[in-house]
């Protein structure tokens, strides 16, 4: 099973609310409205109090009932926050880490992708099968050797070190070739080796064009994912200029319980920018995670 | 002639990403193993092969039962949130497909999952602190006098829970929504025709055909629970405000373990365990959906 194409859904949903809305408008639709706008707010409240509460003075945040917008806006918290913690070079080191990462798995998802889709050799499949049973360990359980060998290798509190831990993507192999097998006949590449192209044009000037969109989608899977990753940055970065946000975030908040105005606020300048880059890539985001979701 | 020349050219365009891949994944793995069965100390040089006795020792290791007992509750409770409520909100979505408001539910629900989990996190502590909580501040309306929510062991892994859940329903929503997209238009027609009621028919119909959805939603909610660490290091810490001592997971025990005495044998003895349940979980689903295809 694979990605369901939802444009087209959408489309023939829209013909037919062109027809049948008056018709279908009733009481069982309004209630069911009611009940998903009232699940949406109270799946998004906490992070609109959040962002709330980095404007709000210390006496706002302790009001009851909790303002939504405040009434006094302030920046203070921010400005607070941005002298007294590197926090632009925390978003600096994940947003280039979390770059870095995304551009290796995209290369090495798309050629291995490729060669496991198309080259039916016994020997390859088997690689294939190692691949794919790897994808299924979760990171924590190799977590501690590989830190070994980041230290080792001397790149602990560094942007190597952290790209250590995402090198590769088991998923973004398998989600690759799923594609691959779907969307590019063997008798093109076939016709191209036949007018004498060579392996490597074929690949780029064939494949990869084909594969805009599925790469599209695992690049976004990719940055999110190094984004949003906590552990593994916990543990390589242990000095104050070489940590993520999510961990400068962390530890920040272990040294401030109370003070939860900067705290907001550092959160919201976290936060807000990973909400409206998924909002611009949402397309591509959801046919990644549907497509490596479900691998019947 | 040409299969021996494409051939080659997959060997050669493979190979480096066979070596990182054998030297990040591959090579830690079987490191993993290899260190569970020694007495591996980061401050001795003498590093033993001691058999199963790492494992031996932590069933009888109090830190660790606690940890595995929590992290047991946290994805079992996880699952038990997240099943129902993704299969009602995505069905619910689903049926409003036609409206223009579907694709604001569908994000609405999905944001949660894509944020990242620290600021998140920040947002939960605050709406459970004691003192400063707005829950706290709401359940004083009802009279329930104040609680503290992340200090108490029983109410701080009920937070986590919360957490964990709030993050996990979106992922589900839009794998059902996929789930819902696919099933056959036919059943529901003969139903209606047989003149089943909506619930009926969710009950007996709809249900029994999203199981496929349902058990691989399952387990991707268990392996990420079984690998909760974050969620507790945020909101459970403990009085002196160690981060993630209240709540003690698996991930957790296996770095303290590791880095703070120096057991790396010890912990990753603890890692193969949690690879075990892993691999348990997964048996399971195949060996569920295999007996399915069967029928």
């Amino acid at each position: 099973m694979s990605v369901v194409p939802a444009e087209a859904d959408a489309d023939e949903a829209a013909a037919d609310r062109g027809r049948a809305l008056p018709r279908r408008f009733s009481l069982a639709n309004l209630v069911i409205d009611a009940v998903l706008v009232l699940f949406c707010v109270v799946m998004l409240l906490p992070l609109v109090f959040l962002i709330s509460n980095a404007f709000k003075t210390p006496q706002e945040i302790l009001a009851w009932p909790p303002s939504i917008i405040p009434k006094q806006p302030i920046i203070s918290n921010f400005t607070s926050v941005l002298t007294t913690t590197p926090l632009l070079r925390w978003i600096g080191n994940s947003v280039l880490y979390a770059g870095l990462s995304t551009i290796c798995i995209v290369a090495t998802s798309s050629v291995a992708g490729y060669i496991f889709a198309k080259f039916k050799f016994r020997s390859l499949q088997v690689i294939f099968m190692v691949f794919l049973a790897t994808a299924i360990v979760p990171f924590e359980i190799y977590m501690i050797p590989l830190y070994f060998q980041a230290q080792q290798l001397h790149i602990l509190n560094s942007i190597w070190g952290l790209l250590l831990g995402y090198l590769v993507m088991g998923f973004g192999i398998f989600l690759i070739k799923q594609n691959v097998e779907q969307s590019i006949p063997d008798e093109l590449l076939d016709a191209a080796r036949i007018d004498g192209a060579s392996e490597i044009a074929i690949f780029t000037q064939i494949v990869l064009p084909l594969l805009r969109g599925a790469l599209a989608a695992l690049a976004v899977l990719a940055f999110f994912q190094a984004w949003t990753a906590f552990t593994w940055p916990l543990i390589v970065a242990t000095n104050k200029n070489s940590y993520t946000a999510e961990v400068g975030l962390a530890l920040f908040q272990t040294g401030f319980t109370i003070d939860l105005g900067p705290l907001s606020a550092a959160s919201t300048v976290v936060l807000v920018p990973s909400v409206v880059l998924f909002a611009i890539l949402r397309r591509n985001f959801v046919r990644g995670i549907t497509t490596t979701g479900l691998k019947e | 002639m040409l299969a021996r020349r494409q051939w080659l050219f997959a060997i050669v365009a493979l190979l480096p990403i066979l070596v990182i891949f054998g030297w990040v994944r591959l090579y830690p793995i079987e490191e993993t193993l290899r260190m569970s069965l020694h007495e591996w100390n980061l401050i001795s040089k003498n590093r033993p092969f001691i058999g199963f006795a790492n494992f031996r020792e932590l069933f009888g290791d109090r830190l660790f039962l606690t940890s595995l007992f929590n992290t047991t509750i946290i994805a079992f409770g996880t699952l038990i949130i997240t099943i129902p409520v993704g299969m009602v909100i995505a069905g619910l979505i689903h049926h409003r497909l036609g409206s223009r408001l579907a694709g604001y539910f569908e994000t609405a629900t999905f944001i949660p999952y894509i944020v990242p989990l620290v600021p998140a996190a920040m947002a939960w502590k605050w709406i459970f602190d004691a003192r400063l909580g707005p829950l706290n501040a709401f359940l004083s309306i009802f009279g329930i006098s104040p609680l503290s929510w992340l200090f108490d062991p029983v109410l701080s892994v009920i937070c986590i829970i919360v957490l964990c859940s709030w993050q996990a329903v979106g992922y589900a929503v839009l794998i059902y929504i996929v789930g819902y997209r696919s099933l056959p238009v036919s059943v529901f027609e003969a139903a209606k025709l047989d003149g089943a009621s909506a619930l009926q028919t969710f009950w007996h119909v709809t249900v029994p055909l999203l199981r496929p959805i349902t058990l691989y939603v399952s387990v991707v909610t268990l392996i990420a629970g079984f690998n909760v660490y974050a969620q507790a290091y945020i909101l459970a810490s403990d009085s002196q405000g160690a981060p993630g001592r209240q709540v003690r997971v698996l991930v957790l025990d296996m770095l303290e373990n590791s880095f703070r005495n120096y057991r790396v044998g010890y912990a990753a003895s603890e890692a193969v365990i949690l690879l075990l349940i892993v691999l348990l979980l997964t048996l399971v689903q195949f060996s569920l959906l295999r007996e399915r295809g069967a029928k």
